[in-house]
C-alpha cells in the first residue's frame, strides 16, 4: 500500500490537488446554494464553517472533541496493555496457541458494538460501560497481532534461544517481542480506529458527553450546520490520530530498515 | 488448524459455556445481564419458530451485501482509475485524504436525516465504509501488476482499452477478491452497528430490544447468532478467495 509513496512529489501536483478538493467543495456550495438539495441536510459549506468556528470557540465542540478524544485515547491504551499482555501470556507457550487461538479467531469477526448491549445490561448506561467496550473492541487487533507476530519467530532463534539458555520471560522480551513489533504497531493503528468508531457509537447509545452525542442532538434538531461541523471534527479526530500513528510506527521501526 | 488435533478447538468454548451455565443456574440467577447459554439457545428457537430470526438476520445481510456492492462498485472503478493514471492520483491525493478518515458511524445522524430508518439509511453508511479499503486496495492491485506483463501490451502495442480488458484487468482479479474479503467483514460489522446504534432493523436492533425488555436469554442467543453468522460469512469469504486465486494461479495468494 506504500506504492504511492509520495503522490505530491511537486509543487504542481500538490496546486492540482487542491484544486480538485476546492472544486468539490465549490460544488457542494453550488448544490446547496441552489436548492437542488434540501437544505435541512445540506448546509452551504459558509455555514457549516461558521458552525464549526462558532462551536469550538464560544461553544461546546471543543469540549466535546477533547472528551472524545480522552475516551479514544484512554480505551485505546488499556486496549493495547491487555492486548500485548494477553498476546504475550498465550503466545509465548505452544500450548496455550493450540488450545485458545482457535477461539480467539472465532470472536474476532464478531462487532465490537455487538458487546454493547451485553456490557448495558451488566453495568448499565455509564461512562465506564463505553470505555469497557471500546478497549474490548480495540484489544483484539492487537492481542491477534501479537500472537500472530510470536509464532512467526523463527525456528532459529528459538534455537539460538535455547543454546544462551534464555528463560521463557527473556525470551519474549529479547527476542519475542522485537520480532513481533511490525505486527503489534500494524495491530495498534487499526486498534485506534476501532477506539474512535465505538467511542462515537458508545456516546451516541449511551448519552455519554462527546462528538458522537453532539452529532446525534444536532440531526435530531435538525441543525444540519452542527452536525457537519461534528462530522469534520471526527474525520480531523481520525486523520490526525492515524498521521501520528503512522510516524510513531515509522520511527519505532527505523531499525528494521537496512 | 486443519488436523488431527482439531477438536483441541472445541474445549476451551465449551469449558466457557459450561461456566457460564454453571453459574448462571446457581450463583447468578436471576441475572439481567447473563442466561444460561442452554436458555439462550431455546429464546433463539423461540425467534426462529415466530420468523424473527429470518427476517432479522435477512435486513442485515442484505443492507450489508447491498452496502458492499455499492462501495466495491464505486471503489474499484475510482481505484482503478489512480492507479491507472499518475495523474489521477495526484489529483485526487488531497479530496481522498480529507474524506477516508471520517468514520462511518459519524455519518448515522447523517443518514437518519437525509433517508429516515430503514433500508437506504443502512446501505449508505456500509457503502462509505467499503468505499474506502476497496478504493485502496484495488489502486494497488493495479500498480502490483507485474511490469512485464506491461512490456508485453506495450510490444503488442494495445490500445489503452485494452491493455485494460486483456491485461491489467485479469491480472488484478486475485488482488481485488482480497479486498472483497476484507469489505465482506467490514460490511457486516458495520452493518450491526448501524442497527445497534439507531436504524430499528436488523439483528443489532433485535439484540438490543431483548436488553431492553430485560431478556438476557434473548440477548445472548442474538449475540451468539451474530458471533456464528459473522464467522461463517467470513469464513466462506477466504475460502472464495482463495479459491479465485488459485483459479487465476496467483500462488502468493492461494
Amino acid at each position: 500500500m506504500k506504492a504511492a509513496a509520495s503522490p505530491l512529489g511537486t509543487v504542481a501536483g500538490l496546486a492540482g490537488s487542491l484544486a480538485v478538493l476546492l472544486s468539490l467543495i465549490g460544488l457542494w456550495a453550488l448544490l446547496a446554494a441552489s436548492g437542488w438539495v434540501n437544505r435541512a441536510f445540506l448546509p452551504t459549506p459558509a455555514a457549516a464553517l461558521a458552525a464549526l468556528w462558532h462551536g469550538l470557540i464560544e461553544g461546546e465542540l471543543g469540549g466535546y472533541t477533547l472528551a472524545t478524544l480522552l475516551r479514544m485515547g484512554s480505551a485505546w491504551l488499556l486496549a493495547s496493555a491487555l492486548g500485548i499482555g494477553l498476546g504475550v501470556l498465550i503466545g509465548s507457550s505452544r500450548r496455550a496457541r493450540t488450545w485458545l487461538a482457535p477461539t480467539l479467531e472465532f470472536i474476532r469477526p464478531m462487532p465490537a458494538s455487538a458487546v454493547m448491549p451485553l456490557a448495558i445490561a451488566m453495568f448499565g448506561l455509564s461512562g465506564s460501560m463505553v470505555l469497557a467496550v471500546v478497549a474490548f473492541g480495540a484489544m483484539w487487533p492487537v492481542l491477534l497481532a501479537t500472537l500472530h507476530g510470536l509464532a512467526g519467530v523463527h525456528g532459529r532463534l528459538r534455537e539460538v534461544a535455547s543454546s544462551l539458555e534464555l528463560g521463557r520471560v527473556a525470551f519474549v522480551w529479547k527476542i519475542g517481542l522485537p520480532h513481533a513489533m511490525p505486527d503489534i504497531l500494524a495491530g495498534m493503528r487499526l486498534a485506534m480506529t476501532v477506539s474512535l468508531i465505538v467511542s462515537v457509537v458508545g456516546e451516541m447509545i449511551a448519552s455519554q458527553p462527546g462528538l458522537g452525542q453532539a452529532v446525534l442532538l444536532a440531526a435530531r434538531s435538525f441543525q444540519a450546520s452542527d452536525l457537519y461541523a461534528g462530522i469534520a471534527l471526527l474525520g480531523a479526530l481520525g486523520f490526525a490520530s492515524n498521521a501520528l500513528l503512522a510516524v510513531a510506527q515509522r520511527r519505532l521501526l527505523r531499525w528494521q530498515q537496512p | 488448524m486443519a488436523g488431527p488435533r482439531r477438536w483441541t478447538s472445541f474445549v476451551f468454548p465449551a469449558l466457557l459455556l459450561a461456566a457460564l451455565e454453571a453459574w448462571t443456574r446457581t450463583v447468578g440467577q436471576g441475572s439481567d445481564a447473563l442466561a444460561p447459554p442452554t436458555a439462550a439457545v431455546r429464546a433463539l428457537g423461540g425467534a426462529l419458530a415466530d420468523g424473527s430470526l429470518l427476517s432479522a438476520t435477512a435486513f442485515t445481510l442484505g443492507s450489508a451485501a447491498l452496502g458492499l456492492a455499492l462501495g466495491a462498485l464505486l471503489g474499484v472503478a475510482l481505484g482503478t482509475l489512480l492507479g491507472l493514471s499518475r495523474l489521477a492520483t495526484r489529483l485526487g491525493f488531497l479530496s481522498i485524504e480529507v474524506l477516508r478518515p471520517i468514520p462511518s458511524v459519524a455519518l448515522i445522524p447523517l443518514a437518519m436525516l437525509v433517508f429516515g430508518f430503514g433500508l437506504r439509511m443502512e446501505v449508505s453508511i456500509v457503502a462509505f465504509a467499503c468505499l474506502w479499503p476497496m478504493l485502496i486496495l484495488s489502486q494497488a492491485a493495479v500498480q502490483q501488476v507485474e511490469p512485464r506483463l506491461l512490456e508485453v501490451a506495450r510490444a503488442l502495442q494495445l490500445t489503452p482499452l485494452q491493455r485494460f480488458a486483456w491485461i491489467v484487468g485479469p491480472a488484478m482479479v486475485p488482488r481485488l477478491f482480497v479486498a472483497l474479503r476484507l469489505g465482506v467483514a467490514i460490511a457486516l460489522v458495520v452493518a450491526v452497528t448501524v442497527e445497534i446504534a439507531a436504524n430499528p432493523h436488523g439483528m443489532g436492533y433485535a439484540m438490543m430490544i431483548a436488553q431492553q425488555s430485560l431478556d438476557p436469554a434473548l440477548m445472548l442467543g442474538w449475540l451468539g447468532w451474530i458471533g456464528c453468522i459473522g464467522f461463517a460469512i467470513n469464513a466462506g469469504a477466504q475460502a472464495l478467495q482463495r479459491a479465485v486465486a488459485r483459479r487465476m494461479g496467483d500462488e502468493a495468494l492461494a
